[in-house]
């Protein structure tokens, strides 16, 4: 039961390269189906990311073959000269391949270290493939450990808790405040990109009411078309600061547009409710003697970036502990595939001995004089009694084996020994 | 059996406890699974616990101070239990657990009164009793979800986002969560008030006579009935209301303390 992977990341291709090589989720289905019908593989599943491109397969026959032919496969399905491709692609086979998908899942291969879209994206590939029919009973085993595995470093390590850019460190602040933001209200000011990233978070997160406000009013209602918000005119400010539980502010400006007494009015008219300021603007959009307001939460850029630069060194360090259960995992994987090799292989070798004992008997005992055929029936089963004893004892003996790497050495040794030429279960 | 329970009690919530530190600390889902079970498992020894005790002393568990505070720490984890169900959020668990310990350990460590058997005074006594203690387990048990919301609006404030920050719950759910107890705590005090007024009025035929434990809880209903009226408003919600939950508590300790031991003469450990 071989695993082979083929592929091709951030760090082996540049841009260029993974543009040519990605798949869409049909692109993706298709090739994992060609791949079956074609013989390369008896399962496969296609991962296909903005930053990568990995296509898994369990071949019929244990040879490394299945990877070169995989490479010429999608050299053809993406129309690439395979030379070009080659020096891109990477390999990996079981052990290795196990490892690099839990990795992966981890966020611990992203980019970004830690991303959280990739175990939705690993997810995702696995509910298509499984749905066409194109995984069996290795890979199934193996993505769903690995969403197990992504959501233990997740829920159990830093890796994946703490926000990594400024927009994503703003947006989880608010939460920490308002826990859910379905029933909330964002203003933003300013209509520039990272405007655009803090409510492209906010819509994530399925925040229920979105106001844009921009000097440009054309630009206010391009982002409010594109994530569904309102646009409040550039002067209509009372109203406009009354309104939300998350203000965005981003504008360019000489000096604060945002005034102590303009929030003071604002936070009377809104009751006091709680209200989280993100101010992303250089120079600053708020007067920071608005922090001291009664249930006022005002972050600027420094702020969220100094948050973000602690989170950076929180997930490095938490590195060694997602390896760890990256690595538990993939033993537990291995225990699962050398137990269903052992099993696979005790039944081919029970159907070899069962065929050896047929023809000694047809050979041998058909020599013996005066043998009824209930004596032969008895010796035939006497014969099979002691075969059984001879195979399962030892079976016992290394399914019960603590140590996996001897265990897999044993299990291929038998397998090389006594079923030479035979097809991996 | 006493002996036996004793110790079951003390290691599922030290378990509980370790297990919500873990969870807390180092977010590991499976610890706070398990320190919830590990806590229900404390609650089901420590009320067998309660229970023998009662039996060996032919006493009720509200007759000393003792029994009064182990009670007291039984009613506090079962409050917090049924609030982390409801809320479904167990990561200040790490912090109620120290004080449902401290109940425990000092409700054991008290010498225990060694009294003639008390007479029976029938169920709306117990249920008075047993409701007013329960009362001021869930007026605790707010106050300490207030003392978070203050330390945490504090952190955010001052931009001190360490690890815990990100792990605590929201201070939204903190406000609610505290709410929460305050309500089944109010609910629970006017039904354990308006029993032992009955139980008063059955034993001598009126409900007046003098003691300065009505004054308090009277006192301290209102304080909470306004508590819940003003988190409830924009203008109070939040810290204003935490701080007003904490200064009702100390109302609360009060009238358990001083109240009880010095004024009270038919309140005496609760």
């Amino acid at each position: 039961m071989e695993i082979v992977l083929v592929g091709l990341n951030h760090r082996s291709a540049p841009v260029e390269v993974r543009e040519r090589v990605s798949f869409t989720a049909e692109q993706a289905r298709q090739a994992a189906e060609e791949l079956r019908a074609r013989g390369i593989f008896h399962e496969s599943l296609v991962l296909s990311t903005c930053n990568r491109s990995e296509v898994y397969g369990v071949p019929p026959e244990t040879s490394r073959e299945s990877a070169a032919v995989l490479s010429d496969y999608l050299s053809r399905f993406h129309a690439v000269q395979p030379e070009q491709l080659s020096s891109s692609l990477y390999q990996q086979y079981d052990r290795h391949a196990v490892r690099h998908l839990f990795r992966v899942a981890s966020g611990l291969d992203s980019m970004v270290l830690g991303e959280a879209e990739i175990l939705g994206q690993v997810r995702e590939a696995y509910r298509l493939a499984h749905e066409s029919g194109a995984t069996g009973p290795v890979l199934n085993r193996m993505f769903q450990g690995a969403l197990e595995v992504g959501k233990r470093v997740r829920h159990e390590t830093e890796l994946g808790m703490r926000p990594m850019s400024v927009a994503s460190a703003g947006v989880k602040l608010a939460e920490r405040i308002f826990g859910k933001l379905g029933q909330r209200t964002a203003l933003v000011l300013g209509a520039g990109t990272i405007s655009e990233q803090v409510v492209s978070q906010l819509r994530d997160r399925n925040i229920a009411h979105l106001y844009v406000m921009n000097r440009s009013r054309d630009r206010a209602e391009l982002l409010a078309r594109e994530f569904s918000g309102k646009v409040i005119g550039w002067e209509d400010w009372e109203t406009a600061l009354a309104l939300p539980d998350v203000i965005v502010s981003s504008i360019s400006t000489e000096e604060p547009a945002l005034k102590r007494a303009m929030l003071v009015k604002a936070m009377t008219a809104r009751g006091n409710r709680p209200l989280f300021v993100m101010d992303l603007g250089l120079p600053r959009n708020v007067e920071s003697s608005a922090a001291e307001l009664y249930n006022l939460y005002l972050y600027n850029i420094d702020d969220l970036t100094q948050i973000v630069e602690q989170n950076r060194d929180a997930r490095q360090s938490e590195i060694p502990r997602a390896e760890a259960i990256v690595e538990q995992h993939v033993e537990k994987f291995l225990r699962w595939q050398a137990s269903v090799e052992l099993i696979g292989m005790v039944g081919a070798l029970r159907g070899k001995l069962k065929e050896e004992r047929g023809a000694f008997v047809r050979e041998r005992v058909q020599r013996v004089p005066h043998l009824s055929p209930e004596q032969r029936a008895q010796m035939e089963s006497l014969m099979d009694d002691l075969l059984e004893k001879l195979l399962l004892e030892p079976a016992r003996r290394l399914q019960g084996e603590k140590d996996l790497r001897r265990k897999i050495q044993n299990v291929e040794a038998i397998r090389d020994i006594f079923l030479p030429g035979r097809e991996r279960p | 059996m006493d002996h036996l329970f004793f110790p079951l009690t003390l290691a599922a919530y030290l378990g509980s406890f370790a297990c919500y530190v873990g969870y807390l600390v180092a977010g590991r889902e499976w610890s706070g699974r398990v320190a919830t079970v590990l806590l229900a498992a404390g609650l089901v020894a420590h009320y067998y616990a309660l229970l023998e005790r009662s039996r060996g002393l032919h006493t009720v568990p509200y007759h000393d101070l003792s029994g009064s505070m182990s009670l007291f720490g039984w009613l506090l984890a079962l409050t917090y239990l049924s609030l982390e169900v409801f809320h479904r959020q167990r990561s200040v668990g790490a912090l109620v657990l120290p004080f449902v310990l401290a109940f425990f350990l000092f409700a054991n460590v008290a010498t225990a009164a060694h009294n003639a058997a008390v007479p029976a005074k029938g169920v709306a006594f117990a249920l008075h009793v047993t409701l007013s203690i329960l009362a001021y387990a869930a007026f605790g048990l707010s106050c300490v979800l207030s003392v978070i919301y203050l330390a945490q609006q504090r952190l955010l404030q001052k931009h001190k986002v360490g690890s815990i920050v990100w792990r605590l719950p929201p201070l939204d759910l903190l406000d609610r969560m505290s709410q929460s107890s305050v309500l089944v705590g109010l609910i629970a005090i006017a039904i354990g008030t308006a029993l032992g007024f009955l139980w008063v009025d059955r034993l001598t035929g009126g409900v007046w006579h003098y003691d300065p434990k009505y004054v308090i809880t009277l006192l301290v209903l209102a304080a909470y009935v306004i508590y819940l009226r003003l988190a409830r408003n924009p203008s109070w919600r939040g810290s204003r209301a935490s701080r007003l939950c904490i200064l009702n508590f100390a109302i609360v300790i009060f009238s358990f303390t001083v109240v009880n031991l010095f004024f009270s003469h038919a309140h005496r450990y609760f």
